[in-house]
């Protein structure tokens, strides 16, 4: 992680970072792509979501970054009633997340460094502020002489790395990735999960959503969301119930 | 990192547009914000907006110059008109018509409230009819077609009805063949006609403000469509609807100024081209339509409030947009 290469607005201190309560989520008239789902992420954790193509993780991140609500049940994040919020104060709260889309979902005609600069431009930060925090996290993924690359010359690879590096400058408090690592070398696989677990040590609470079982192996304090069919699994119950980040396998570390 | 070294060259390269675009005439950045690349590629935001508002501005600009020069040349004619009366002495014989316009010129001396009076001289008679009765229709011998004696006379004060009335019987009590009648009753019909077009420069103008503003709203929508992953992009990282806004309306406005500047331009030039043609004609009523510099003023409001139009319409459009998306 490039040094002062943030905005910081973690260590928010609020108890739980998201809560989720009997959530359920249909499009139209469909039946339920999430059914009574049910957890809480606390500050300074490190989850996998895991689950078979069609078991709701993509509509569960969704719920996660704020770009849908759910047909029922509660959502809090930050200790905020997500669903009742007033959509002008959702920015705010998305301020707060970083996201690594599936897709990228990069803006085609801006640069990598542009793309990178853009949640610090959306949240005011200076030109002159930004400057030094982007030119960082480019070189930290990689791409310190691609900066001027628009993404369509950029490889899948590339272009994932630009992703993240965007989700990650801020400093979010809560960083959802869904399948993060599927584009890059098992090489850049190893220092993007570097790149999370220095960020959560930071006090950032990450979600990674993935097929890769071999990823969950490399974190070995992270705790598994495993979604099937729509329903959360949480045999142990330290998602609804977590143990103090104190009392958790590898704190203070 | 082969195949992107491959395309780094032609990825460093700057994007240039097309061709020099109307809008690229002005500063890049309304406002200075920063010198950020622009979130929505300004190509594909404006097109042929500048070009439309320019011919809209030009279009509304020329109408109200219209407009205004008619109001002039209206004001300046019922000014001239005003408190003016002609007085006919209808008399077939001619020593009985000038007794009768000596008597009414001195009874209109001795009345209140006329300040000026005079008989108009044969030769601008005989000038007025030449054109009906040919050159000597009107002969110190009497044979030729009789034609009334003509006094033109200036009142002070509201010139109404009952006054005319009045004023007609005092001069028919030594002049039986006296006829009062108002100047300005002559050119009402051209009064209301100029009232009409000064109607319909402003109707243009409004409906030429109307089709900016729909121009506006489809190419807003437009380039909402064109740009739509990209502004669900800035939304899911933070941005505000004010933000996103901003972005269309800085475009539109930036469009808009170039195009006014345009437009506005065109219309000058086409307004002191009328105004030296109508010039040249030398009729006290067209030379009276002369633009003042309040009226030029006004005519620099025109392409202001077609920026201000453009851009609150982009804003209206967008945020309404906007609104849509959670």
């Amino acid at each position: 992680m490039p040094d002062g290469g943030a905005v910081s607005h973690h260590a928010s201190g609020d108890a739980e970072i998201v809560q989720f309560d009997n959530v359920g989520l249909r499009y139209g008239t469909d039946r339920e792509v999430l059914s009574d789902v049910s957890f809480t992420l606390y500050p300074g954790s490190f989850y996998f979501l895991t689950g078979a193509s069609g078991a709701g993780k993509t509509s569960l991140l969704k719920l996660l970054y704020l770009a849908q609500r759910p047909s029922r049940g509660a959502i809090r994040m930050f200790g905020t009633d997500a669903i009742t919020t007033p959509r002008e104060k959702l920015p705010l709260l998305r301020r707060r997340l970083g996201v690594v889309f599936q897709d990228f979902r990069l803006v085609p005609h801006l640069s990598a460094y542009d793309n990178v600069a853009l949640p610090l431009r959306v949240a005011g930060v200076s030109e002159r502020e930004l400057a030094g925090p982007v030119t960082d996290m480019l070189e930290w993924v990689g791409l310190a002489d691609r900066m001027s690359a628009r993404p369509a010359t950029l490889s899948g690879g590339e272009q994932q790395r630009v992703a993240i590096a965007r989700a990650v400058i801020g400093r979010p408090d809560l960083l959802v990735a869904d399948e993060p690592t599927g584009n890059v070398d098992p090489e850049m696989a190893v220092k993007l999960l570097r790149l999370f677990e220095a960020l959560n040590r930071l006090g950032t609470t990450v979600v990674v959503a993935t097929h890769d079982v071999h990823l969950l192996r490399k974190v070995p304090d992270s705790l598994i969301m495993r979604l099937d069919k729509g329903r959360l699994a949480d045999p142990t119950g330290a998602l609804r119930y977590p143990p103090r980040r104190s009392a958790m396998p590898g704190a203070g570390s | 990192m082969t195949e992107a070294a491959a395309t780094q060259s032609d990825a460093e390269t700057p994007a240039q547009p097309p061709s020099r675009r109307l809008a690229d005439l002005i500063p890049r950045r309304l406002g200075g914000a920063s010198d950020q690349a622009d979130i929505v590629p300004q190509s594909r935001l404006s097109g042929p907006i500048p070009w439309v508002i320019a011919i809209m501005v030009a279009l509304m600009v020329i109408a109200a110059a219209g407009g205004l020069a008619l109001r002039n040349t209206g004001r300046a004619a019922a000014s001239e008109l005003s408190g003016g009366i002609t007085v006919q002495i209808v008399e077939a014989r001619p020593e009985e018509r000038d007794r009768e316009a000596g008597a009414a010129l001195a009874t209109l001396a001795g009345l209140p409230g006329v300040s000026d009076a005079h008989l108009v001289p044969q030769g601008e008679l005989d000038a007025l009819v030449e054109p009906w009765l040919g050159e000597g229709g009107i002969g110190a011998d009497g044979d030729a077609v009789p034609v009334p004696a003509l006094i033109d006379a200036r009142l002070t004060g509201l010139l109404s009805a009952d006054r005319l009335a009045s004023l007609q019987t005092a001069l028919r009590v030594h002049a039986p063949g006296a006829r009062v009648d108002a100047q300005s009753t002559w050119l009402k019909p051209v009064f209301g006609a100029i009232a009409s077009l000064q109607w319909l420069s402003l109707a243009l103008i409004v409906f030429l403000g109307l089709a900016t503003g729909a121009a506006v709203l489809l190419a807003a929508r437009t380039a909402l469509g064109n740009n739509r992953a990209t502004i669900e992009i800035v939304h899911l990282l933070g941005g505000t609807d004010a933000q996103i806004a901003q972005i269309f309306q800085r475009s539109i406005a930036r469009d808009a100024i170039g195009g006014a500047l345009a437009g506005s331009g065109a219309a000058l030039v086409v307004i002191l081209l009328l105004g030296q043609s109508f010039a040249a004609l030398q009729a006290g009523i067209v030379t009276g339509g002369a633009l003042a510099l309040a009226d030029w003023a006004a005519l620099l409001a025109v392409p202001l409030a077609a920026v201000v139009l453009a851009t609150l319409t982009a804003r209206w459009t967008v945020i309404g947009a906007l609104k849509g998306m959670l």
